[in-house]
């Protein structure tokens, strides 16, 4: 539990952890889901993964887990291959924000923390700076029912920062979100992933989300990586600005290309 | 509180009709009595009536209990082992086929005609909806709310705790409501079975005496006491899972 003491202050960032699939093969219910897929991530790096649905994204993010196994090829997370030791590396942020709706918002943010042993007490403490830091003060006390979409998945990132991983899975984390909470989420999430930075796959169905908040995309098809693209977009412009930059423009029109 | 008044004024009504109807006629209070034959049955006979009531509130509370206790147990034993739960729970179902009325002499013969055997009946009739509502409620927790848990460093015990034992709470509650409405009638048949007080035994010396009006009144205290554990139980659920009407009313 030692280094769960630093998980306030972030330091889960000293750990450089880089995640690789090898000719990966998963079937299920007789189809082949996966099909000698590989895969590599750098440690800190940001890759986003986009494609039809039904393509695989999500058992691709079960597989770098732990949470399942492949049928074939080899799945490694900081070169370790068993399963419980990809699910001691790696945090899941699924879709459905997944809130406990008996505990408060910080709670539920705390919640890895109490799982790691940690008193109830002492977790809301640990928890409590990192949740004021990233926009969510005066929302402590609140019950999931009473909180917006929006702030539902921010409260759910929070939670999987402070699991204190290095790895983070990010499954479709705005997909349920309108398109304005949406755009205002990235930026949310682009701003902590710069003070937090971890190594991170984010499932997403929207290219533009892919472009922005990653530095590679990797276009899913047929089970296997069909495309993949380096987002070399201006950075520090606003959002509007990106997304009509020729170059985003570019990418974008690449990348729909490939998903066919 | 405003749902009440419907349903008060309804019953006051019945009663009120009820009354003229036995006058009218002239019904004698053995065969029928009118509410005020049972009015003043319950004033007249306040003592024996209240040691009665005594009696049989403590089988039921602690019958209650018993149920309460040995059903979360065995709920949480079923959740724990699929192997169990296969082989069990058949066997539970089976057993709620015992008719109840059946069942109380039986136990009566084993324990005796003390305080245990009407425990044991108020149990055995109350356990059944809850052990099976808390199973139910335990295993229909989500199944992506486990994997997202298995990923924070959530072990199996932590899984229980903090996901599936507060999302059974609402499912454990309506078999603990349910069971409450039933606590009443076992005691009443467990004393029937053998005893010599509570309610059930009133009823009982009531009848070759044709005091139909204190039989009516201790079925009306009877009525009343089934109520007033339900409501109990309600509240509980009100304390104990106060983000369920957050949820409904979000």
């Amino acid at each position: 539990m030692s280094q769960l003491v630093l998980a306030a202050n972030g330091s889960a960032l000293g750990v450089r952890v880089d995640v690789a699939l090898d000719g990966v093969v998963r079937v299920l219910g007789g189809r082949r889901v996966l099909d000698r897929l590989d895969l590599h991530v750098e440690p800190h790096e940001r890759v986003g993964i986009v494609g039809r649905s039904g393509v695989g994204k999500s058992t691709l993010l079960s597989l770098v887990a732990g949470l399942d196994d492949p049928d074939g090829g080899r799945v490694s997370v900081a070169g370790e291959t068993a399963a419980a030791r990809r699910l001691a590396r790696c945090a899941l942020m699924p879709q459905a924000d997944c809130l406990l709706p008996w505990r408060t918002a910080l709670d539920n943010a705390a919640l890895a923390l109490e799982n790691a042993g940690l008193r109830r007490r002492e977790a809301r403490l640990r928890a409590a700076p990192l949740f004021e830091r990233l926009g969510l003060a005066g929302a402590e006390q609140l019950r999931p029912a009473k909180l917006s979409g929006g702030m539902r998945q921010r409260v759910a990132f929070v939670r999987t920062l402070l699991a204190d991983k290095p790895v983070l899975l990010l499954d479709e984390p705005f997909g349920a979100l309108d398109a304005i909470t949406r755009a205002e989420l990235q930026e949310w999430l682009a701003g902590a992933l710069a003070a937090e930075p971890r190594t991170i796959l984010l499932v997403t169905h929207d290219v533009e989300e892919a472009l922005l908040l990653c530095d590679r995309v990797l276009v899913l098809a047929a089970g296997r990586v069909a495309d993949e693209l380096r987002a070399d977009v201006p950075r520090d412009a606003p959002r509007r600005q990106i997304i009509a930059s020729a170059a985003f423009v570019a990418l974008r029109e690449r990348a729909l290309e490939s998903i066919g | 509180m405003r749902g009440l008044w419907p349903p008060l004024a309804l019953l006051a009504a019945a009663v009120g009709l009820w009354e003229l109807v036995v006058r009218a006629a002239g019904v004698p209070d053995y065969l029928f009595p009118s509410p005020s034959a049972v009015a003043s049955s319950l004033g007249g006979d306040g003592g024996l009536l209240a040691r009665a009531t005594a009696v049989t509130v403590r089988e039921i509370v602690l019958g209650y209990t018993l149920a309460l206790a040995v059903a979360l147990t065995i709920a949480v034993v079923l959740h724990f082992s699929s192997a169990l739960r296969r082989a069990l729970l058949p066997i539970l179902v089976l057993s709620q086929t015992v008719p109840t009325v059946l069942l109380a002499p039986i136990v009566a013969i084993l324990l005796g005609y003390g305080l245990e055997p009407k425990l044991v009946v108020v149990a055995v009739v109350c356990f059944f909806p809850i052990v099976v509502n808390a199973v139910d409620g335990l295993r229909s927790a989500d199944a992506e709310l486990v994997r997202m848990m298995r990923t924070l460093h959530g072990g199996r015990l932590a899984v229980f705790r903090r996901v599936e034992l507060p999302g059974a709470l609402p499912a454990i509650f309506s078999g603990a409501r349910v069971a409450a409405t039933y606590a009443a009638v076992g005691a009443v048949f467990a004393e029937w079975a053998g005893s010599s007080s509570g309610l059930g035994f009133v009823i009982l010396q009531a009848q070759p005496a044709l005091d139909t009006a204190r039989i009516f009144a201790a079925v009306l205290i009877l009525s009343a006491l089934a109520l007033a554990l339900y409501a109990l139980v309600t509240l509980a659920e009100r304390l104990l899972v106060p983000w369920q009407q957050e949820v409904s009313s979000a």
